[in-house]
């Protein structure tokens, strides 16, 4: 008997040290993640740490930074959000077209783009708490559908606008940086108030915490669910609009995948699939991290191609991490 | 001693720090019906997973044909032909009657199944057993009852000995429980041993060679069923030997008045036509067994399910909550039963789950006043000693009594006018539970009406002003002060009268 409980003793002892490492990793790897890839790509490349490139890989980034933010809130109220590259596609559409066809100006245009976005995101929380359809199939669909759409308001074609006032969003700059970086930190800054200093924000986590109990403590879980969307969808106009913006053309596939971007860099920055844990800083940091992969490639100059392998395989790392990391601490 | 299939010897069980099992042994006879009684709680279910290998006991040793086992799986001990059959049945759906009474025990040829084959294997069972079963019907579309017999052929495929019954008529009809008991005794005179596990004792007394009882997870006295009645089981039952005092009760006064009134609610089947007053200052206790429909009147009342029929008044205005959210809002608090699953976000702090029903009182245009909510939480935790590091901490990273203080505390942060409690002691420790009374008494002395809910009576009894029990979801016997004892209630509950004689 003594024998059998000090191996259960030992056994714990074990436990909680595993425990705690992993928990740790899976709570800062990202930090340490990206640490550790900014100092090797500062060391081995002597442009990677300079002004201009910093620059550039926010400039880069700030798309994908943008609709990985809105996803997050996605993520923490247990959702998931596949059709924001379909509505990024179609809101940079309806930007170009508002902008060529109408007299309501550069921003006007603009804004109508995004809130198409948020329009569309406002349908996915619809058809997922009222329609009760799971959440990656209904924003599958409303991929497909919205991608569908794109292609008959254009005839498939591409929509040019030729005026360079268009470009201003995408392009413009202030104290050398382009307005996109502005545009991401500030939603970035606005969507990390929501969640962590507003009771909007505690509902998101409760709701995908557990939402039973966050029903049975008067949370409307469905309306809750409902805004994430939303917002996803605002963040995916808004990255949209941007794009669209930088090349001046619009084409209802412009951005397709981008929505994997997206996910790929909320989970590595450590939000969790299940929802219920996450920051928004988080996915701030996952997009960095993905971007400057890419950006690290080409600065050293290896195989381009090989940086998927490497983003795959990272990703395929975090994932088992955080499911390791939950299941030690059952 | 050749006839003893199974013993157990000095079984200890222990879920987080709580003593389900203590120091119990016990013999199995080949070829009989051993039935396990005991009230809710008394450790009888937890005992028949561990013969199964669902549970591991913490001390003490299995038997198997006089050979010691140590079972880490049901796979384990069904390869010494040991199965268990639970309250819901665990088929897979998609799939026909006969794949699944042959899963993972297919014969193939190279694991290709032969159809045919499988038809012919299923006749002979059929035949064999005289379970008659649709072999190609889905097994979703059958009966409760109908899906047990498929996992009882299932057990007899794989020449299971003993069958370990967990309320197996739980879920059936009283024509389709007789068949079951028939099914059970041809069982038994093919040589099969069965355990069976239930609290409805006219049921066991009719099919069982030997009963044992369990009281507070010790073991009563294991005889013949010949020597036992109802009422001497009832009696074995009872009297649990909890060194619990509880607070002196202060009975509201008579005139105090009605808060909560409900009149005909009914929530088809598990609750049906229930009526009942809570006033200002009484706790009333609702009792019955497990299943008795004692947490349907909760949720239904406190707007998590909807009500089919009847009326609710609080403070004798009817209201009609929706959603947990108007129930809240017109003044009702509930604990939920489960506290992981319903009550707590275990992965968020103290303070997130104690405001997490009141962030309105500690926001300004929806952004929170972290100090505010700091502030009430810890006047909150101090009051209800809250064993916790900081009022930051991990909710999981508490034990459960303070798990269950955290949601008292919650409940508490906006004064309600009724709190309903259900089973606000489970998976609590002695010091836990004492403190918890406590609270209770003191609630109800100020004046909120309580409607408790517990599976252990003696802590209805204890707290309680007045007690309901339920019966198939149904009130069926109302207790005072005066008349209220613990033999009372469980002949209530248990209804000795007996319903359900096979």
């Amino acid at each position: 008997m003594t024998a059998t409980t000090e191996a259960t003793a030992g056994g714990a002892a074990a436990r909680f040290v595993r425990r705690v490492d992993l928990a740790v990793i899976r709570d800062y790897g990202v930090v340490v993640a990206f640490v550790a890839l900014f100092i090797t790509l500062s060391l081995s490349s002597n442009v990677f740490f300079t002004w201009g490139n910093m620059k550039n890989l926010a400039f880069q980034t700030a798309p994908v930074g943008i609709i990985a933010v809105g996803g997050t809130l996605v993520f923490i109220g247990g959702g998931f959000d596949l059709s924001v590259g379909a509505i990024s596609g179609f809101a940079g559409i309806m930007a170009a077209k508002i902008f060529t066809g109408t007299g309501i100006g550069l921003w006007g245009s603009l804004i109508l783009g995004a809130l198409v976005g948020l329009g569309f995101g406002l349908g996915n929380g619809l058809l997922i708490t009222l329609g009760r359809v799971n959440a990656f199939i209904a924003t599958l669909a409303t991929s497909i559908i919205i991608n569908g759409l794109g292609q008959v308001v254009t005839s498939g074609n591409l929509v040019s606008v030729s005026a360079d006032r268009f470009t201003t969003l995408g392009l413009g700059t202030a104290w050398g940086i382009n307005y996109p970086v502005f545009v991401w930190f500030g939603f970035a800054g606005i969507c990390g108030f929501l969640l962590s200093r507003t009771a909007f924000g505690r509902y998101v986590y409760a709701a995908g915490g557990n939402a039973e109990a966050a029903r049975l403590s008067g949370v409307r879980v469905n309306v809750v669910r409902a805004v994430t969307f939303c917002i996803s969808g605002l963040a995916a106009g808004i990255a949209g609009v941007i794009l669209v913006s930088e090349v001046q053309t619009a084409q209802w596939n412009a951005n397709t995948g981008i929505e994997f971007d997206a996910i790929t860099a909320i989970v590595l920055g450590g939000t969790s699939l299940l929802g219920g844990e996450g920051a928004i800083w988080r996915s701030v940091l996952g997009a960095f991290f993905l971007q400057m992969i890419g950006n690290g490639f080409n600065l050293l100059g290896t195989t381009p191609e090989l940086q998927y392998v490497i983003k795959g395989l990272i990703l395929a790392g975090a994932v088992s991490l955080d499911a390791w990391a939950r299941r030690r601490r059952a | 001693m050749t006839d003893v299939l199974l013993q157990l010897k000095n079984i200890t069980k222990e879920f987080g720090g709580n003593r389900v099992l203590k120091d119990v042994s016990l013999s199995l006879r080949r070829g009989t019906i051993h039935a396990i009684v005991g009230e809710n709680g008394a450790g009888k279910s937890t005992l028949g997973k561990i013969l199964a290998g669902v549970h591991r006991p913490d001390e003490g040793e299995l038997w198997v044909e006089g050979r010691r086992v140590g079972y880490r799986s049901p796979r384990d001990a069904l390869r010494d032909g040991i199965t268990i059959i639970t309250q819901e049945p665990t088929l897979v759906p998609h799939r026909s009657v006969q794949e699944n009474v042959f899963l993972a025990v297919e014969q193939g040829t190279a694991g290709v199944l032969d159809a045919r084959r499988t038809a012919r294997r299923f006749a002979a069972l059929v035949e064999a057993t005289g379970i008659e079963l649709p072999g190609r019907r889905l097994a979703r579309t059958l009966r409760v009852a109908d899906q047990q017999k498929v996992e009882i052929l299932r057990a007899i495929a794989r020449d299971a000995k003993l069958f370990v019954m967990d309320e197996p008529t739980s879920a059936l009809t009283t024509d389709e429980a007789t068949r079951l008991f028939e099914l059970i005794r041809r069982l038994r005179d093919r040589g099969a041993t069965v355990v069976y596990v239930s609290h409805f004792l006219p049921e066991v007394l009719s099919l069982a060679d030997a009963v044992t009882v369990l009281r507070d997870g010790r073991l009563v006295r294991t005889a013949p069923t010949q020597e036992e009645t109802p009422e001497r089981l009832v009696s074995a039952m009872l009297g649990r030997s909890l060194d619990l005092a509880f607070p002196v009760k202060v009975p509201a006064p008579a005139d105090a008045p009605v808060v909560l009134s409900v009149r005909g609610l009914s929530r088809p089947p598990a609750v049906q036509d229930v009526s009942f007053d809570l006033r200002a200052g009484e706790i009333v206790g609702l009792a019955g067994l497990i299943g008795s429909g004692r947490s349907e009147v909760a949720r239904t009342i406190f707007g998590a399910d909807r009500a089919a029929a009847g009326v609710i008044e609080l403070d004798g205005r009817p209201i009609s909550p929706r959603s947990p959210r108007a129930a809240i809002r017109s003044g009702i608090a509930m604990l939920p039963e489960d506290r992981k699953r319903q009550g707590l976000l275990m992965l968020r702090s103290v303070v997130d789950n104690v405001t997490l029903p009141h962030l309105d009182q500690v926001s300004a245009a929806g952004v929170l006043s972290t100090r505010a909510e700091r502030r009430r939480t810890s006047e909150l935790i101090a009051r209800l000693d809250v064993r916790t590091r900081s009022n930051g901490a991990l909710v999981n990273t508490l034990s459960g009594g303070n798990q269950q203080k955290v949601l008292f505390a919650k409940w508490l942060f906006r004064r309600p006018r009724v709190f309903i409690a259900d089973e606000p002691t489970r998976g609590v420790d002695v010091g836990a539970k004492r403190a918890i009374y406590e609270l209770i008494e003191s609630l109800a002395a100020e004046g909120l009406a309580v409607l408790l809910i517990s599976s252990e009576h003696e802590e209805v009894l204890g707290l309680a002003h007045r007690i309901l029990v339920m019966r198939g979801g149904r009130i069926v016997a109302e207790f005072d002060e005066q008349t209220m004892s613990e033999d009372a209630v469980l002949h209530a509950a248990f209804a000795t009268a007996g319903e359900r004689v096979a």
